[in-house]
């Protein structure tokens, strides 16, 4: 943390779809930055001195909950984590995740994209006695490493970077893109889920799914969690294409 | 106009709400989850340490039971918390715990064989017996005798929500998002649903419902620096505090977590002290065996905070451009342990510090972390004053916290207040009809859309966002870990005029769809409500319990305050809340109020609690070959939910 006082410029796509007539540009802001300030700081920062009708999403303010990805200088990344020190000539140029939705200047909708991948890839424990589990007995035991495994591959927290990164993804609209083949690879790996390869391959066994990506891998360059979604997509693939 | 029926309307799509929506769905009632956000982005994800269930499967929890989580609970709380609900809580923790196993959580197993931990600063080998391989596992936290936090890691939150949001998808559980339920619709003493502005389009539109569940979190942001995510702002509370008719509990019960990095507050978890990490002063002295030789690092939350604070006032903390802090440190848990167990911790450290906290220490501070109070509940988690409206999570006050939280005690609430209040929710529903004159939907309708009209058209007036920001600093300065008379009296007042200039804000945005700008001046006013009880409650409170620590009054005086704080809003003219007490009755008390066993004990203490003791000796003598079941049954029975009442099994014990 350098204690020199410096002027950030940022340049913030401003547009919101609810007031008719609006167009999108670009707005410009300039702010003194302070030691270990964030893009959520500095935001907030923004508006409530220079403009109290700017759009964007913070919740935990802490790299965990996913709500605030953002475009920062061209690279999708949470911006609750983004140190403005991190950009030597103090330019910071934000914009809206594309991919989804468009809220309003910052803010997109990845609510329901990620609610209908959650539906679309069935994401729970398919097991016909889950229900029938007596609750007084014992567990079912898992094997430590399976149980380390299943939490490596959970650990995404839907924030959608890796969407906006896929060139695949832009190309073809129903793509299911990296978040949904996380979130099936992790099932895949769950002994309590009972489904077939088969019954995956029903969901990602086509040119929307596993066997429609271009290995252009824009989501593990840019997976805020570091998640292994090149090698994870290599399985599916070759999971899938045994199937049958 | 409009209107929207359910039969159970659930706002707040965190753990407690979500399971609160799928046990109404199960039981085949119409639910709908009103979420401000996705609800994967709950502030339940941020729990990352765990959640106690005495399972008792790693050899360092052998031995735990309800029995042990119980007594851990009710001490840790100062006597505060209602014993009743205590005890359902701790007895159907396991269960919920199991059932979230079958939901998908991938718990941390016990691995049979020799591993090496760090207990007291040095490094000791313990055995895992071959028998508990591969069930879930447990950590040490603060204030519990035995190892029974369960974990995933450091990301058990995010587990935990993820399986049950998914469970929620599964039953086709509609979530509305950007949805923000701004107050409740009531009558003759009934809640029939909440009045809710659309935060995209600005519509405000009536949610109706036979039983509408306020699980919104907790009020962590009526304090400039907190762990708790921005949108911790306790409005669900604020609106059941708005009826006038509904009571809030214990709103000056709020917790201090020890070790939030510096200067953002961001929480790192407990399991770093749980798991051998040690507090450091200046000198790199490790300073907390002097105060506590007993615990250390690990007392219960309210007391390693005031030690902190005590031993930073003697000189010894760290000073920094933000103010002094202590240094946490990791460093003698390795490299291997913090990338496996505390990955979010060093995660934080990297982005937020610029630190590798496998090297370095971490610089630490006790900071607001826990709203203990609440929407008062009855155990069904039903509210006494206002029927049709439930609560639960950290947004209620249901009680089983009193003044101080058990770390892993927090997400173990939600889920199982989910279950057990989420069944109560759905009797509720096989015995109501939905009896409502759309008069009244219309009039609680108009009512908030002429406060918005009046904010959008006021020319000049006071900014949201400078109101919040001096309450925020009246709340840390006078409001803070260590309190007096005096301090509380000046925040007492200072907030009386914030509330009187809350009614005068004006906008610079006036536009009526999405605006940030219109959320604050909506919520901002409530804020100051909340922050009034916390401040009112807190100066009349003269004596000290749990986390609530007066230094003008530093004994707990179970004679005179062995009783919770309820407060009520009567009416918008007000500029202070209505404060009265429940008595807590030690007769019927299953463990009577003693020492919680931390410095020195100066308990001013009931006349009852040695004719409870007493009593209890004489049922104990009577009834020589009662179990530990039947002895519950006779000191504390309590109600249940007929499908939770089993024995829990556990490893190597069987039923017993």
């Amino acid at each position: 943390m350098s204690d020199q006082e410096r002027t950030l410029r940022f340049h913030i796509l401003r547009y919101n779809p609810q007031v008719e007539g609006d167009t999108p540009t670009m707005k410009s802001y300039e702010i003194k930055e302070a030691p270990g300030m964030t893009i959520f700081i500095a935001l907030n920062e923004i508006r409530e001195k220079y403009d109290t009708s700017i759009q964007f999403d913070f919740i935990c303010r802490a790299g965990i909950c996913g709500s605030c990805a953002m475009i920062i200088n061209g690279q999708p990344d949470l911006a609750c984590r983004t140190l403005t020190s991190k950009f030597p000539d103090g330019e910071i140029k934000l914009l809206p995740l594309p991919g989804f939705e468009l809220i309003g200047d910052l803010s997109v909708n990845t609510g329901k994209f990620m609610r209908q991948m959650s539906e679309r890839v069935e994401s729970w424990i398919h097991d016909k006695n889950a229900e029938n589990v007596d609750l007084c007995k014992l567990e079912e035991r898992m094997d430590p490493d399976t149980a380390d495994e299943i939490y490596e591959l959970e650990r995404c927290v839907e924030c959608g970077c890796c969407v906006s990164a896929c060139a695949t993804k832009r190309m073809r609209d129903g793509f299911l893109g990296a978040v949904g083949f996380m979130r099936l690879a992790r099932y895949a790996l769950d002994p309590r889920d009972k489904r077939s390869d088969e019954e995956f391959y029903e969901i990602m066994g086509d040119d929307d799914g596993v066997f429609g990506c271009m290995t252009l891998l824009g989501c593990q360059d840019y997976c805020p969690k570091d998640l292994p979604h090149q090698t994870q997509i290599a399985y599916l693939r070759r999971k899938m294409a045994l199937v049958k | 106009m409009k209107v929207i029926y359910t039969d159970s309307l659930v706002i707040g799509g965190g753990l407690a709400g979500l399971r609160i929506a799928i046990a109404s769905r199960q039981r085949g009632y119409d639910t709908i989850v009103l979420s401000l956000m996705p609800a994967k982005r709950s502030h339940s994800a941020a729990a990352q340490g765990g959640m106690q269930a005495s399972l008792g499967a790693s050899i360092k929890g052998e031995g735990d039971n309800e029995e042990v989580h119980f007594e851990d609970t009710v001490k840790g709380s100062d006597w505060g918390c209602d014993q009743d609900v205590a005890r359902m809580f701790v007895n159907t923790a396991p269960k919920a715990i199991r059932q979230l196993t079958a939901w998908g959580v991938p718990w941390s197993r016990v691995r049979k064989g020799d591993r090496q931990v760090v207990i007291n600063g040095k490094k000791v080998t313990i055995t895992e017996k071959g028998e508990a391989h591969g069930l879930i596992t447990s950590r040490d936290f603060g204030g519990t005798k035995k190892w029974r936090t369960c974990f995933t890691s450091d990301g058990t939150g995010h587990t935990m929500l993820y399986a049950m949001d998914n469970k929620a998808i599964e039953l086709g559980i509609p979530v509305h998002e950007r949805k923000e339920a701004i107050a409740l619709i009531h009558e003759d003493g009934v809640c029939h649903g909440a009045v809710v502005r659309d935060l995209v389009t600005g519509e405000l539109i009536a949610y109706v419902a036979k039983a509408t569940t306020i699980a919104t979190g907790g009020y962590g942001r009526l304090y400039a620096v907190s762990t708790n995510a921005v949108i911790s702002e306790g409005i669900g509370t604020a609106i059941a505090l708005e009826t006038g008719v509904a009571t809030l509990g214990n709103m000056e019960a709020v917790q201090f977590h020890p070790t939030a990095i510096v200067p953002v507050g961001i929480l790192t978890t407990e399991g770093c002290r749980g798991d051998g990490g040690l507090l450091l002063d200046k000198e790199g002295y490790r300073f907390m065996p002097d105060y506590e030789p007993d615990k250390k690092e690990l007392a219960s939350r309210d007391v390693v905070s005031r030690r902190m604070t005590e031993h930073m006032r003697k000189g010894k903390g760290v000073s920094s451009r933000y103010g002094d802090h202590l240094w946490l440190d990791i460093t003698l848990l390795g490299k291997e342990h913090i990338n496996k167990n505390l990955r979010e911790v060093k995660e934080i450290c990297e982005y937020f510090l610029g630190i590798d906290p496998v090297k370095e220490y971490i610089p630490v501070r006790p900071t607001q972390h826990y709203s203990m109070g609440g929407v008062r509940t009855k155990p069904t988690g039903e509210s006494p004053n206002l029927k049709g409206l439930f609560s639960a999570g950290e947004a209620a006050c249901w009680d089983m916290h009193g003044f101080n939280r058990l770390g892993g005690n927090s997400v173990a609430e939600t889920v199982v207040a989910g279950m057990i209040v989420g069944e109560y929710v759905a009797d509720h529903c096989a015995a109501t009809t939905l009896n409502i004159n759309t008069v009244l939907i219309e009039k609680f309708l108009r009512r908030e859309e002429n406060k918005i009209f009046k904010l959008l058209n006021r020319e000049a007036g006071e900014n949201p966002f400078e109101l919040r920001k001096e309450m925020q600093d009246i709340m840390m300065d006078k409001v803070g870990i260590f309190r007096n008379g005096d301090d509380l009296a000046k925040a007492v007042e200072e907030l009386k005029v914030l509330n009187q200039r809350a009614k005068n804000i004006a906008l610079r945005n006036r536009i009526a769809t999405s605006n940030p700008e219109l959320v604050e001046a909506i919520r901002v006013p409530k804020m100051i409500k909340l922050a009034q009880c916390v401040a009112y409650g807190a100066m009349l409170r003269t004596e000290s319990r749990g986390a609530h620590a007066r230094e003008d009054f530093p004994e707990r005086n179970d004679r005179d305050w062995l009783k919770r704080t309820l407060t009520t809003w009567n009416s918008e003219d007000a500029d202070l809340p209505e404060v009265s007490y429940e008595e807590l009755n030690i007769m019927k008390m299953e463990m009577p109020p003693g020492s919680r066993g931390y410095g020195v004990d100066n308990t001013v203490h009931h006349p009852d609690t040695e004719k409870r003791v007493a009593g209890i000796e004489e049922i104990k003598a009577a009834n020589p070959d009662a179990d530990r079941f039947e002895m519950q049954e006779l000191l504390n029975p309590i109600e249940i939910p007929e499908k939770f009442r089993g024995k829990n099994e556990r490893t190597g014990r069987g039923f017993k």
